[in-house]
């Protein structure tokens, strides 16, 4: 995200829905054409090593260049099915852009906004990229229509395999529909990419939750191979009083709710508190300005220094107002007659002695409990896990980390194969839309070599 | 403060940037706007009889996103009645009489034409005469313009008719639409020329439309072949300059130099290979009359550091160093040499010699796992390609390797046959 390029950098306390709306505007022609000349069409170029998915970054920037705008979308759709969400999300800055080497010479080419600009052109125009591949009498059933089960769908289809996603909401894309904020990520974007999967024939069952609208055997048992790629779950319990008041929120329902309209106005006038410095906890008080709180500030117990959220994010949050209260815990949620919060007991904290491992561990200050006046807190400490469901699926994991075969994406269960988040962790892969959709190729091409005998990827 | 007084042929001027013919001098109101931009003269809008011009006429040709690489055009000359231009050469001349206003000129190849022409012209006080023998499209198809540049006899005779007219120096201005130049630049000598202006219009088509299939441009769904100027014919016109500046039946007879020129760096590559005043006609309709006050400040302030005092010291010094090929050092060396530390490692060097050239970069890796790159150098002929698509300055340096006795084409020929005589001999 380049913050120079953002049109509208107000927010309206009237017109909510106007403050979800996509932030950053699509190149204008002549940025596009000066953009795209710009790029220097390297040999075996860094961004292409960068980018999880391997998009073959300097072909499709040449076919904008060019005027191929249908090419250069099918260069970028083909390595990557989410590829139009991604040019959106993904971290550019340490990925792609970050290895461009015109960061040496002058500014990194806008890899993000360029492949936005040919996403978006293929979106416009209706464009079929991809077709099915010839039916090879296999059948696949996905759990999760998030990026990683999307994508292992997409690949299966053009290699000619028999697809069922199973998707507990009412509509698929995973976090890419429901969890990252619309004014970086508009819904209709995702919805375009679960199009293009539905077009090849993968059949997509909505509402439809595995474990209690179906059963794990059925799945396991009425399939040739299983994809497990439902991501991760809820936020956990903060485990301090207070917590069911009204007016405490889970980060991930709570952006949620802004993805699609009505927008609640619950928030307009309110002072907010995130838990959490994670990018999640920025995505909930960004979005919590822009539901017309009055004051938003994070509550993190560590520093600056060791937040997780990416650099843009914090930039982002910085420009928004966002406030910051380092090194500081909450202790208990505090709310008036009614139950409804109206403060947020805290202590401070400071950075102990470096431990063994050289880390500085916050601990408690004595005597410094302090309450903050707020309307409403907002949880973003993380995500927990399916626990529950990969043990039905009699699958080996660690704290709801499902473990895998690194080459094949294979779990305990040779039939049952796992991409995504639901992998992420311990080690394994990072939490980004862009590795979801890379891991969930690579479980597609394993399937296929298991079970139709060829290594080659899905044909051109 | 350098001096750019200009004496071309005998025409003087604040400086040697001239408005070339063409749409940028067609009328007093815009040579004395560019007068007072800074312009140092101005070749009037090519004066003759009336004639009409079709509405469409110009067209660009863009690369890589940048427009007007090269400029391609379907006008005539002048399509004024002959008295108002005149009687506005004449305003222009009074008001500013220290700038050279030169008219161009073209008429049917008959004496009294040209007599009639050059003896009106003259009466309203012009610095000089540009003979327009170039004009690619439309007055060729009449017998003029290129069409009479094109033959060396015309060049020859029609400027002999102007010199019987003219008291003010005769420029003939050359077409590039021919095989050797200095043909029809001998013809112009010949017929007594005060000094040579190159190039006009490149015959040219400058695209074709992918939705209609109609040319660009195209007049009603019809073209025709224009005139293509700007950045892109830089080259071919530089080259016919110097092969120009460096012919001694020319006896070095003043050069007028144009051809995309757009910038003091351009002028400058000109008057080195032998330009005397330097003319633009692309460039302006690009951007206007105010790109002439950087090249006048670019170029005083190059000669100032160059320690420069006129333009005599820049003009044609760089002639001795053209020649023909077989003069050239078969026995020099020069290969490529990557500096690391300026790299970007975008590895176009490495395709380009490895796809294209003779194979001779390496991608490497370091023990620390750093990629970088290295020539091999006894591999490297010194073809420059490396350097040329490299897009960062000073990553690749053409480094000079110390050779055996120079030894040219020539000379080795000449030692072939001296051999082979004296083997004749001992026998
Ligand atoms: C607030 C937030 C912001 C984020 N921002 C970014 C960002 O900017 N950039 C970035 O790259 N990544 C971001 N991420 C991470 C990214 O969204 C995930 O890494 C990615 O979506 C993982 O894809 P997935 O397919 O594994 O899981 P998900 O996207 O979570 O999809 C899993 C799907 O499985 C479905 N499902 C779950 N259980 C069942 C069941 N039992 N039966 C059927 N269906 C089920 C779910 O409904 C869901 O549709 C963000 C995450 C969050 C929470
Ligand atoms: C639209 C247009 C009209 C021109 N008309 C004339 C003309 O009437 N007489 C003439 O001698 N040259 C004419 N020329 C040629 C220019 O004087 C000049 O020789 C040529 O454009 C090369 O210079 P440049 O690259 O700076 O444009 C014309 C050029 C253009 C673009
Ligand atoms: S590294 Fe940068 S310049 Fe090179 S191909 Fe990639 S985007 Fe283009
Ligand atoms: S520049 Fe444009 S407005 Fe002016 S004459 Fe030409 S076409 Fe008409
Ligand atoms: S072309 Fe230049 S910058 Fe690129 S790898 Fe070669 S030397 Fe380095």
């Amino acid at each position: 995200m380049n913050m120079n390029r953002f049109k509208e950098k107000s927010i309206s306390l009237v017109d909510l829905e106007s403050n979800f709306q996509e932030i950053e505007p699509d190149l204008a022609p002549n940025e596009t054409i000066d953009e795209s000349n710009r790029c220097l069409y390297c040999y075996d170029a860094p961004c292409i090593k960068a980018c999880p998915t391997g998009i073959d970054i300097p072909s499709f920037i040449k076919k904008i260049a060019s005027g191929n705008l249908k090419g250069s979308a099918r260069v970028i759709m083909e390595a990557n099915p989410v590829g139009a969400s991604c040019s959106r999300v993904c971290p550019v800055e340490e990925l792609c852009e970050g290895a461009c080497v015109l960061n040496d010479a002058s500014m990194p080419i806008m890899i993000g906004n360029l492949q936005r600009h040919a996403t978006n052109w293929a979106i416009k125009n209706n464009a079929t990229l991809f077709e099915a591949g010839e039916d090879n009498g296999k059948s696949v059933a996905i759990v999760g229509g998030g990026p990683a089960g999307l994508a292992s769908a997409r690949e299966l289809a053009r290699l000619g395999f028999k697809v069922t996603i199973f998707e507990a909401k009412e509509k698929a894309g995973g976090l890419d529909t429901y969890g990252i904020v619309s004014f970086r990520l508009p819904q209709e974007v995702s919805l375009w990419e679960v199009e293009q999967v539905e077009k090849l024939g993968v059949e997509i069952r909505t509402n439809t939750m595995v474990g209690r609208d179906i059963s794990v055997d059925d799945i396991v048992n009425g399939y040739d191979a299983v994809v497990l790629a439902v991501g991760m779950s809820k936020v956990p319990m903060l485990g301090i009083d207070g917590e069911d008041a009204k007016g405490v929120y889970d980060a991930i329902e709570y952006v949620e709710s802004t993805k699609t309209p009505p927008f609640s106005k619950d928030i307009v006038g309110k002072k907010v508190a995130v838990i959490g410095a994670g990018n999640t906890a920025i995505d909930a008080a960004t979005c919590s300005v822009r539901l017309g709180a009055e004051e938003v500030n994070m509550v993190y117990r560590r520093t600056e220094a060791e937040m997780t959220a990416y650099e843009f994010e914090y930039e982002f949050a910085k420009q928004d107002r966002i406030g910051f209260k380092w090194l500081t815990q909450p202790v208990g949620i505090l709310t008036n007659e009614k139950g409804e919060v109206n403060g947020l007991k805290c202590v401070k904290m400071e950075l102990g002695e470096p431990e063994a491992d050289g880390r500085r561990r916050p601990k408690p200050v004595e005597g410094s409990e302090f309450v903050m006046e707020v309307d409403a807190v907002i949880k973003a400490i993380g995500q927990s896990r399916y626990v529950d469901l990969i043990e039905e699926f009699g699958l080996e994991h660690k704290w709801g980390i499902v473990q895998i075969n690194q080459d094949t994406f294979q779990t305990s269960n040779p039939k049952v194969y796992s991409a995504g988040d639901v992998i992420f962790g311990d080690g394994q892969g990072e939490a980004m839309v862009v590795t979801a959709a890379e891991q969930g190729k690579q479980a597609a091409y394993a399937i296929h070599k298991e079970l139709i005998g060829e290594t080659e990827t899905a044909a051109v | 403060m350098v001096d750019l007084r200009t004496n071309f042929a005998g025409i003087k001027a604040p400086n040697p940037f001239w408005l070339a013919s063409a749409p940028p001098t067609n009328t007093g109101y815009q040579v004395q706007r560019a007068f007072e931009a800074g312009w140092g003269g101005a070749v009037w809008k090519t004066l003759g009889d009336p004639i009409l011009n079709v509405s469409s006429r110009f067209a660009g040709t863009s690369f890589n996103g940048q427009q007007v690489a090269g400029f391609n055009n379907i006008e005539l000359i002048s399509d004024r009645p002959l008295e108002v231009n005149l009687q506005e050469i004449y305003e222009t001349k009074k008001k500013y009489p220290n700038h050279a206003v030169i008219a161009s000129l073209m008429v049917e190849p008959t004496q009294e034409k040209w007599h009639e022409i050059v003896k009106k012209t003259q009466a309203v006080g012009v610095d000089g005469f540009e003979l327009n023998f170039g004009c690619p499209h439309g007055m060729a198809e009449r017998g003029m313009g290129a069409a009479s540049g094109q033959v060396p006899e015309l060049v020859q005779k029609q400027t002999t008719w102007a010199k019987e007219a003219a008291e003010v120096p005769v420029i003939v201005k050359l077409t590039p639409n021919i095989t050797d130049i200095t043909a029809t630049a001998y013809a112009a000598v010949q017929g007594g020329a005060d000094a040579i202006s190159m190039i006009n219009t490149i015959n040219s088509l400058a695209g074709v439309d992918l939705d209609s299939w109609n040319t660009i441009p195209n007049v009603a769904g019809k073209g025709a072949h224009g005139g293509y100027c700007g950045p892109a014919v830089k080259p071919i016109a530089l080259n016919m300059v110097a092969e120009c500046a460096r012919d001694p039946e020319l006896n070095n007879i003043p050069i007028s130099g144009m051809g995309g020129i757009s910038t003091w760096q351009d002028a400058v590559e000109y008057m080195l290979m032998g330009a005397g005043s330097v003319q633009v006609c692309t460039a302006a309709m690009h951007h206007g009359f105010s790109i002439v006050e950087d090249m006048v400040d670019g170029l005083s302030n190059y000669m100032e550091e160059k320690g420069l005092q006129s333009l005599d010291d820049i003009v044609g010094k760089s002639v001795p160093k053209y020649s023909d090929w077989g003069n050239l050092d078969l026995n020099f060396k020069t290969v490529a040499r990557i500096n690391n530390d300026v790299c970007i490692n975008c590895n176009k060097c490495h395709i380009a010699c490895e796809d294209t050239s003779h194979q001779c970069i390496d991608m490497l890796t370091a023990n620390d796992g750093t990629e970088y790159l290295e020539v091999r150098e006894e591999d490297c002929v010194g073809c420059n390609l490396c350097s040329i698509v490299c897009p960062v300055d000073g990553a690749i340096d053409m480094i000079d390797i110390p050779s055996k006795e120079p030894m040219t084409w020539n000379e080795r020929q000449a030692a072939i046959k001296q051999s082979a005589t004296s083997a004749k001999e001992l026998i």
